[in-house]
């Protein structure tokens, strides 16, 4: 009898994180159910009551890690997984949540919560990669639909994803919108943040705010001079940097700059 | 196999993670013979501090930070949080912006409503695991489930630049405004749209429920002359009837040792927000045609049974399409895209109706306009308490359930609420212990 090819599995984990990305996914309108057939979803809980039991042969994970128990989590989950890849700001760079990475998180605990001694939670927020090795990272917040489908299936088909690395501003170009900064100045992170949302906030008449982090090797310090010159005050530099990948090294370089 | 409970034998069912909920948690009930002894939902969701870090950030951060709570209802984070901090400023939105905002949250309210009602909760009425195993006995229905989801999604790009965390949303309006063309040429999807929703509330009404209808306290918006969506006052069916800036006089939370989400109660007493409290409260509200739609499905002026809510969000889905329809036939390009706001020291309250019920947020700001203090009551932590009354009650008057029936219907009853753990969860797994 002849053996049946298996499909290969897709588990996706959650951690400290909104669940945008991992909606992302079942924004796929258009494609969730080529995506269903072509892989066996076998842990997907926002999805599906089926847990099926590693390995995987593909992990996503969405969230940053701030808890003890998390710490551990994703421990077992690289060791059950064949390749993980994370998606989003929170998995890549401790997400929104690592603002608390640069203040007392006692203080915040006893601003948010009655009774803090029923909290347990991490001083910071941290990436995944900080935790276990990761084979990919998909950036944004959230990350973009087209590239969640080009990331499993490169990663279905054992190929390097074609996810580009130059800033937003390439994209502002590609889709023939006028700088936002040179003609009107408004202050823009574009030209330091990656690609990959195609440049929405420009064409939306606003300054791209940096919510897929930090391009290859971004040249901050003439951003902010920029800025500076636009009228924007050194807080709000700071602030600027410190968002969504406040825990991604050239935003918190260049946060720390601003003190 | 039936169970028969005994007297004095203590059975304990833990679900240790919900499936098909957005975010994490869990489920424990404990049964003495015939008595409910303990139930408690518990949320796990990792806190991630956002009423802390709001403060000290500029109010116009504002509505792109609050977006990142929930990635399922960003559209109800950006409005709640946009009309206190205009409250706090005083400004006043109204007009073509305010109807594009009405605009906006209909398309979240399709996309979430449906994502809800095939992906989240269906398959607990047809005994499927998910939508994609649903989808293979019955592809047209989940086609066309994805087609009206999909109308919400574009609905919400074109308003907001992308459907989750939009960029277009500003505090005095939006950064850019729509053509009057862009609107119109989702016309034809929307009516289509609106057929699907229409055979939506058909199928839905015609499931099994279980007999059960709690006597609840209902809490939504209302304001005359429309469906509650971006504001009003406060009221429910015992008599209240506030402003929302009188929020905190009435509502309060409480932290309790087993869930990271904090339990809020109206004078210390459990009550509903969501879908149900706004169409009980709301009904005469909705056009007729919608009402039509909704008795034939078998739906009274009230509905007390929360394993109907499912037809009543497919209700409100299919009400959220005509909406859109006619705010886009009565759209009149404005200009500008928003009115202008000058920072000024001062606080304020805003509420909207999120798809799972209301949505808080209070404001306090500097001169210069940075927050000093902020206050976010979302709807799961209002309901958390009302979804373990019903627990406690529905497992009371069901015992001789099988244990995976009982464990079904807990996860369903914990699904009724549409909960979204990550505001404030996903697999249930159940374990029944029995103590000798
Ligand atoms: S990266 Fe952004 S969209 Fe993704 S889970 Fe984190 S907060 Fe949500
Ligand atoms: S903030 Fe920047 S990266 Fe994010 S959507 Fe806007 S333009 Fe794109």
């Amino acid at each position: 009898m002849p053996r049946k090819q298996r499909k290969p599995t897709l588990a996706v984990w959650k951690f400290a994180s909104c669940d945008g990305c991992q909606l992302s996914l079942l924004d796929c309108e258009d494609e969730l159910l080529a995506v269903a057939g072509a892989v066996q979803i076998a842990h997907f809980l926002e999805a599906s009551s089926t847990v099926m039991p590693g390995p995987y042969d593909l992990s996503l994970v969405e969230g940053s890690i701030t808890t003890p128990h998390d710490a551990l989590r994703i421990q077992a989950i690289r060791k059950n997984s064949r390749f993980l890849v994370t998606i989003g700001a929170c998995a890549t760079a401790g997400g929104i949540q690592a603002l608390r990475n640069f203040a007392d998180v006692e203080e915040f605990t006893r601003i948010v919560y009655a009774r803090p001694e029923y909290i347990q939670t991490l001083k910071h927020s941290t990436p995944i990669s900080a935790h276990v090795p990761v084979d990919f990272e998909l950036r944004g917040c959230p990350i973009s639909k087209g590239q969640l489908l080009e990331v499993i299936s490169a990663f279905l088909h054992r190929r390097k994803p074609n996810i580009p690395q130059h800033s937003v501003c390439l994209e502002c170009k590609a889709r023939g919108t006028v700088c936002v900064m040179v003609a009107q100045g408004i202050p823009c992170l574009g030209p330091v943040t990656q690609a990959g949302c195609g440049a929405i906030c420009p064409a939306y008449q606003r300054g791209c705010y940096g919510c897929f982090g930090p391009q290859e090797n971004p040249n901050t310090v003439a951003l902010s001079a920029w800025w500076t010159q636009l009228g924007v005050d050194e807080a709000a530099q700071q602030r600027a940097f410190r968002t969504y990948n406040a825990g991604a090294r050239a935003f918190s370089k260049e946060a720390e700059r601003h003190g | 196999m039936g169970e028969t409970p005994k007297p004095n034998r203590t059975r304990t069912l833990r679900v240790g993670n919900l499936a098909r909920v957005e975010g994490e948690g869990a489920l424990y009930v404990r049964v003495k013979g015939r008595q409910v002894e303990e139930v408690r939902l518990e949320i796990f969701e990792p806190p991630r501090f956002f009423e802390a870090f709001l403060r000290g950030r500029s109010f116009t951060e504002v509505p792109d930070i609050t977006a990142r709570i929930c990635g399922i209802c960003p559209v109800a984070y950006q409005m709640s949080s946009c009309q206190a901090l205009e409250a706090a400023l005083g400004v006043q939105v109204e007009g073509p912006l305010k109807a594009l905002r009405r605009l906006l949250y209909c398309g979240e309210w399709i996309e979430s409503h449906t994502l809800h009602i095939y992906f989240l909760h269906l398959p607990d009425f047809l005994g499927y695991p998910d939508a994609v195993r649903l989808a293979q006995d019955q592809p047209q229905r989940v086609q066309e489930a994805l087609a009206l989801k999909k109308t919400g999604s574009e609905l919400m790009t074109l308003l907001g630049g992308r459907e989750i965390h939009p960029i277009n949303v500003k505090v005095g309006g939006f950064y850019r405004v729509p053509r009057k063309a862009e609107l119109l040429a989702l016309r034809d999807r929307l009516e289509r749209a609106r057929e699907i929703a229409q055979r939506t509330v058909r199928f839905v009404g015609s499931l099994d429920f279980p007999d059960f209808a709690p006597d609840y306290t209902f809490v939504s918006l209302r304001q005359e002359g429309e469906y509650p969506i971006l504001g009003g006052r406060l009221v429910s069916n015992r008599g209240l009837d506030i402003a929302v800036a009188e929020f905190e006089q009435y509502f309060h939370e409480e932290h309790v040792a087993h869930s990271n989400a904090l339990h809020a109660t109206l004078k210390g007493q459990p009550y509903l927000v969501g879908p149900l409290a706004r169409y009980n409260l709301n009904h005469d509200q909705l056009p007729a045609s919608v009402q039509a739609v909704a008795r034939e499905a078998g739906l009274g002026s009230v509905c007390r049974n929360p394993f109907q809510s499912i037809v009543v969000r497919a209700v409100e889905t299919l009400y959220a399409c005509e909406e859109a329809l006619h705010l886009i036939d009565a759209y009149e390009e404005p200009d500008p895209p928003s009115v202008p706001v000058t920072p000024r020291a001062g606080a304020g309250a805003g509420c909207s109706e999120a798809p799972r019920g209301i949505l808080y947020h209070r404001y306090r700001m500097d001169e210069q306009g940075l927050i000093a203090e902020a206050k976010i009551v979302p709807p799961t932590s209002q309901n958390q308490k009302m979804i373990e009354e019903d627990l406690r009650q529905f497992v009371a008057a069901n015992l001789e359930l099988s244990r995976p029936e009982l464990t079904l219907r807990c996860e369903q009853t914990i699904r009724n609420y549409d909960p979204c753990i990550s505001c404030a969860t996903h697999f249930l797994r159940l374990d029944i212990e029995h103590e000798p």
